[in-house]
């Protein structure tokens, strides 16, 4: 046995970047190279926003922009696609609606990783409540069991601040979770970096009793207006109707197609003096 | 940042908190009910971080629903009240505290006298002929300390919070629209609205 320790521990391994110790008997053994210039800390701050969160947590994208709001008819759930990765645009077609089943949508702000793992796991229990109750589970319900999930993380870094929107035997149902542990009901809700551009679209075209048409279209335009003015926010609108055979998608429209199709006064021109100009009123 | 405060005289006890919901700069609702009823002669008012607000009333309410079930009768506003001070104390130090402000108010029908206790996050309790928590203590205690007497009727008790509210509404930064208003009596839990007042 000695002998073959011998033999192993004589041979060279530093072609490899393993060194042995030859002075004991023992083999060494291998150890590990660590990439070049590695330095955890520096690599870390990068991604950590220290100034808000003293815990260190790493730095989450809040720029988003989702509405959702109850009408006569059902719930409308609209959000906007953009990812940003501090000044970058990461992506312009994010889904930040999540499908939760065929009559439970859930939107995305705040953490993506944080809504969309946990909005499936939602899901799961979702499901898994239908099995075991033989009916579908209220929206209240589904509400109560993701903000009782999240609230045991409380203070641990989730980020998500989601509306979970629906049709059940009560009708149409939209409750507002978030990982601070709130939950509430109210009839429209806007969420994210742009909410407050969204707000004041919605609150003041928002009635109850509208039509599906122009529930679609003040739905539409808060979520323009928001990408229009917030940085963070934009790509496309993606709108979902729930109703209560279950929710429907919406064709995807550009932001940026909808500025002109908003503005039909301003049209493209291929001017190099004034590439936009606003054509004469007829 | 809620208004909550309360008055109580021989035989009654009068809540009173604001209705808003807010989230950083937006209002996300605005007609919140923030009290939470334990049993028909006694409620409390609850404000303070929210998840643990609505998950620590949950959790006295099933419990107090609990002891009167088991028990075929309910527990007194002052057993109610050092049941729910020694909950938060016990979490005060676990791995899970609960950062509420509670004020706790009901009528005691063994003796048919009302009380009031306030409970702080850090389970201190007081029983007291009035209270407040948050920032609308800064500018209603002066005025309660006043005008309350001993014998105060609810009529009173009314005109004491419509000069509440004057003063909020005059000095306070945050405008508040609407308040849940809420008297326990002997004849149980009621609503008023501020027309009634």
């Amino acid at each position: 046995m000695n002998r073959l320790a011998e033999q192993l521990a004589a041979n060279d391994m530093s072609e490899f970047g393993l060194h042995n110790n030859n002075d004991s008997a023992a083999i060494a053994g291998p150890s590990f190279q660590l990439a070049a210039g590695s330095n955890p800390a520096a690599f870390a701050h990068h991604f950590i926003d220290a100034k808000s969160e003293k815990d260190s947590l790493i730095k989450i994208a809040h720029g988003t922009t989702t509405l959702a709001f109850k009408f006569k008819d059902g719930v409308i759930v609209a959000t906007d696609s953009r990812a940003t990765a501090g000044n970058v645009i990461a992506s312009q077609t994010v889904k930040k609606v999540i499908e939760i089943n065929p009559y439970l949508l859930g939107t995305m702000a705040g953490g993506a990783a944080d809504c969309s793992f946990w909005e499936r796991v939602l899901g799961m229990e979702c499901r898994l409540y239908e099995l075991r109750n033989k009916k579908r589970i209220s929206v209240a319900a589904a509400s109560k069991m993701l903000a009782n999930l999240v609230y045991r993380y409380k203070g641990m870094g989730l980020s998500m601040g989601t509306m979970v929107a629906g049709w059940d035997e009560k009708g149409p149902g939209l409750y507002y979770v978030d990982s601070e542990g709130q939950r509430i009901a109210n009839d429209l809700f806007s969420v994210g970096s742009g909410s407050t551009y969204a707000y004041g679209i919605l609150d003041s075209h928002y009635r109850y009793d509208m039509e599906v048409e122009e529930a679609l279209d003040v739905a539409r335009r808060a979520i323009y207006h928001a990408t229009h003015r917030d940085a963070y926010s934009g790509g496309i609108v993606r709108m979902y109707w729930v109703r209560e055979t279950g929710w429907e998608a919406f064709p995807l429209e550009d932001v940026g197609q909808l500025y002109y199709r908003y503005h039909p006064e301003i049209q493209l021109t291929n001017s190099a003096e004034s590439p936009l100009t606003v054509a004469p009123l007829a | 940042m809620d208004a909550q405060f309360a008055i109580s005289g021989r035989d009654f006890v009068i809540s009173v908190t604001d209705k808003g919901l807010r989230n950083s700069i937006l209002k996300m609702k605005m007609d919140q009910d923030k009290t939470c009823q334990l049993s028909s002669h006694t409620f409390m008012s609850v404000s303070g971080e929210p998840g643990d607000t609505s998950n620590f009333s949950e959790y006295i309410q099933g419990n107090v629903k609990l002891y009167s079930v088991r028990n075929a009768q309910d527990l007194s506003p002052s057993e109610t009240a050092n049941f729910i001070r020694g909950e938060l104390a016990d979490a005060l130090r676990s791995r899970s505290p609960s950062q509420v402000n509670l004020l706790v108010a009901g009528y005691d029908k063994g003796t048919n006298e009302a009380a009031l206790y306030w409970i702080d996050y850090l389970s201190a309790m007081a029983k007291v002929p009035f209270a407040a928590h948050g920032y609308c203590g800064y500018f209603l205690y002066a005025v309660m300390d006043r005008e309350y007497t001993a014998d105060i009727t609810l009529d009173g008790a009314k005109a004491l919070i419509k000069k509440c509210f004057e003063v909020l509404k005059t000095r306070f930064i945050i405008d508040y629209s609407d308040y849940t208003i809420k008297v326990v009596d002997k004849s149980g839990t009621r609503v008023l609205s501020q027309d009634e007042l």
